[in-house]
C-alpha cells in the first residue's frame, strides 16, 4: 500500500508517506517517533479519543463534558456517541467520575466538575 | 476604594496563568476579576481534545486545560471575583468592576489585562439576504450545544475555517447533524492542517476553498444559504452561485480581541494584531498596565496563551517590587513576507533572550526567517513551511539583542 496522510499528533502537522505491506510499513516525512507511531496506527486500525457532553438530569440546562479515557477504534465513533447520548448523570459529579464503562476497552470519564 | 498589588481582568487561561506567575515571582496580593459564574473562560465550552500537548506534556481537554490552572490560583489563595464586570480602568491603575454587591473601585499596582476575544459577526461581515434565526457565530453554537444542551440545527453550512468552525463541523456531526460545506474566502484555510484532517476529512465533509456565502435564505428560519466562488479581490463571481438547503449558518471568520477597556483607557493599540502595543515583559505604553492572552494577540493554542500569560504575569510583579523597567527600547517590525511582530518594542540592554512572535502574510513552503537591526543580523530560523494559521516564534539571544540599535526587523526569503 501507499498513503499520504498529515499528521494530528501536534500543530506540525506533518506531510507523511507511507509504504510497504500491513506489518512492514515504512514511514518517511515524520519529525518526531510519535508521528512515526500515529501514521502505522492510521494505517492499520485508526484510533480517535471521543468528547461529548452527557445531560445533569438535577441541574437545569447543565451538561457536563465526557471523554474517552483512552482512543477508540475509528468505526465505533458513532455507535459510541449514540450510548453517551442515552446517558443522564446526576450532579454533583468530579471530574475523572466514570461514566460509561467497557466501551471498546476504555471508558468514557466526565472532564468537568458539577458542583 | 480598596487596594489590591495586582489585579488581573478575566479569569480565563491567560487570567489564571499571569495570576499564578505573578504570586509565584513574590507578590501574593493578587485577584482575578471575571464577568462569568466560574473561570476558565472559552475553555469551558471546548470540550474536545488536543489541549496541553506543549505546555503540560498531556493531551486534555479544555474544561480540563482550565481546572488544571484553577486548581493552581486556589492552592495559592488568590481571590477570584465571578460574576464581577471591570468597567474601566485608569491610566493610574484604577480598576472599576460592578456585580451584583455594587460597584467597587480597587487601586492596583499592576492590572493585567487578559480579556481574551470575541467572535467577528454577521454584521461585520456584511452578507446580504433576509434576516432569519439559524445564524450563528460558531462559538456561540459551541456554547448551547456544549454547555447547555440545546441543539443549533440539522442542516449546517459553515462560513470561515477557522479553527472553531472546523471543531464545530465535527461536533455537530457527532450530534447527528449534516455538515453541508465549510466555506473558505481565502484561497488556503486559517486553521491548523490537524483540525483540517481530523474535522473535515474523518467526516467527509467538502472545503471549499476562495469560497463565500453570497446570500442567505429564508424568513422566521434559514432556509438555505447561495454560495460562490471569489476572484482574487474576493468578488463574488456570478456564474458560481449555488444554492445549498441548510437550517443553520455557523460563522467562523476570525476574532477580534476584547480591548474596549484598553481602548478607553488611551492605551495605543496595533491596528494590525488589534490588541495594545507591548515590550518584551508584555507591558503596554502605560506604565504598570499588562495585557496577555488573546486581548494581545489571537492564538493558535492555549498553550501559548499560557506561555504569554507568565512573561505579563511576572512583569506584573516586578512592576510591583521594583518600579517601571527603566532603559531604552528598539521598536520591532514586520519585514518581507510576516504580518506582524510582538513584542512591538523591546529593551536591549537586560542581559535577557527574548522571544520574538510573528505570522506570516500567506502560506509558504520552506523559509529562512532573518531577524535584522541595520546590517546586524540577530537571528535566523529555517521553517520547513509557514502559514498565516500558524504562530512562528524565533528567539533573539541577549548578547545578539545587545547590538540592536536601529528598528528590529523581521522578515523571510523562499528557500
Amino acid at each position: 500500500m501507499k498513503r499520504d496522510l498529515i499528521c494530528i499528533i501536534c500543530p506540525r502537522g506533518c506531510a507523511m508517506h507511507v509504504e510497504g505491506e500491513k506489518d512492514n510499513l515504512t514511514v518517511t516525512g515524520n519529525a518526531c517517533p510519535k508521528g512515526k507511531q500515529y501514521a502505522i496506527d492510521e494505517c492499520t486500525h485508526p484510533t480517535r479519543t471521543v468528547t461529548s457532553i452527557v445531560r445533569v438530569s438535577n441541574r437545569e440546562d447543565t451538561m457536563v463534558s465526557v471523554k474517552t479515557a483512552a482512543p477508540i477504534p475509528k468505526e465505533n465513533i458513532f455507535d459510541v456517541m449514540a450510548k453517551i447520548r442515552a446517558t443522564k448523570v446526576e450532579a454533583p459529579i468530579e471530574a475523572g467520575t466514570v461514566i460509561l464503562s467497557d466501551i471498546y476497552g476504555t471508558e468514557v470519564i466526565a472532564t468537568k466538575s458539577i458542583f | 476604594m480598596t487596594a489590591h498589588d495586582i489585579v488581573i481582568v478575566g479569569g480565563g487561561p491567560a487570567g489564571m496563568a499571569a495570576a499564578v506567575a505573578a504570586y509565584d515571582s513574590g507578590v501574593t496580593d493578587v485577584v482575578i476579576l471575571d464577568r462569568e459564574d466560574s473561570v476558565g473562560g472559552i475553555l469551558r465550552q471546548c470540550i474536545h481534545n488536543g489541549f496541553g500537548l506543549h505546555k503540560l506534556g498531556r493531551e486534555l481537554t479544555g474544561p480540563e486545560y482550565a481546572d488544571v490552572y484553577r486548581k493552581e490560583v486556589e492552592k495559592r489563595g488568590i481571590k477570584i471575583y465571578c460574576e464581577t464586570m471591570v468597567t474601566a480602568v485608569s491610566t493610574d491603575r484604577v480598576v472599576t468592576a460592578r456585580n451584583r454587591q455594587g460597584i467597587m473601585k480597587i487601586q492596583a499596582g499592576a492590572v493585567v489585562l487578559a480579556m481574551g476575544c470575541r467572535e467577528r459577526s454577521r454584521g461585520a461581515l456584511n452578507i446580504s439576504g433576509t434576516r432569519p434565526a439559524g445564524v450563528y457565530s460558531a462559538g456561540t453554537a459551541q456554547k448551547l450545544i456544549n454547555c447547555e444542551g440545546y441543539m443549533v440545527g440539522k442542516k449546517v453550512v459553515i462560513l470561515g475555517s477557522g479553527d472553531i468552525g472546523l471543531i464545530m463541523a465535527r461536533r455537530m456531526s457527532f450530534e447527528g447533524a449534516k455538515v453541508e460545506a465549510v466555506c473558505e474566502i481565502m484561497p488556503y484555510s486559517g486553521g491548523l492542517t490537524r483540525n483540517i484532517v481530523q474535522c473535515l476529512e474523518d467526516y467527509g465533509i467538502p472545503l471549499y476553498l476562495s469560497t463565500t456565502v453570497a446570500e442567505i435564505h429564508g424568513q422566521k428560519r434559514v432556509e438555505g444559504v447561495t454560495i460562490a466562488e471569489v476572484d482574487e479581490n474576493r468578488r463574488v463571481k456570478e456564474e458560481t452561485k449555488r444554492y445549498i438547503p441548510c437550517d443553520t449558518l455557523l460563522l467562523s471568520c476570525g476574532l477580534i480581541p476584547e480591548n474596549e477597556l484598553t481602548r478607553s483607557a488611551g492605551i495605543p493599540i496595533d491596528p494590525i494584531t488589534s490588541g495594545a502595543l507591548v515590550d518584551e515583559n508584555r507591558e503596554t505604553a502605560t506604565p504598570g498596565i499588562f495585557a496577555c492572552g488573546n486581548v494581545l494577540q489571537v492564538h493558535d493554542l492555549v498553550d501559548y496563551v499560557s506561555d504569554e500569560a507568565e512573561i505579563a504575569g511576572i512583569g506584573a510583579a516586578n512592576f510591583v517590587k521594583n518600579g517601571a523597567v527603566t532603559g531604552e527600547t528598539v521598536a520591532t517590525k514586520p519585514g518581507n513576507g510576516v504580518r506582524y511582530v510582538l513584542p512591538q518594542r523591546v529593551h536591549t540592554d537586560k542581559g535577557n533572550d527574548v522571544a520574538l512572535f510573528m505570522r506570516v502574510t500567506q502560506p509558504f513552503g520552506k523559509v529562512r526567517f532573518t531577524v535584522k537591526s541595520g546590517d546586524e543580523v540577530l537571528a535566523t530560523a529555517v521553517r520547513l513551511k509557514a502559514a498565516p494559521g500558524e504562530m512562528e516564534k524565533i528567539v533573539v539571544k541577549s548578547e545578539k539583542l545587545a547590538l540592536a540599535s536601529e528598528p528590529i526587523t523581521v522578515s523571510l526569503e523562499v528557500l
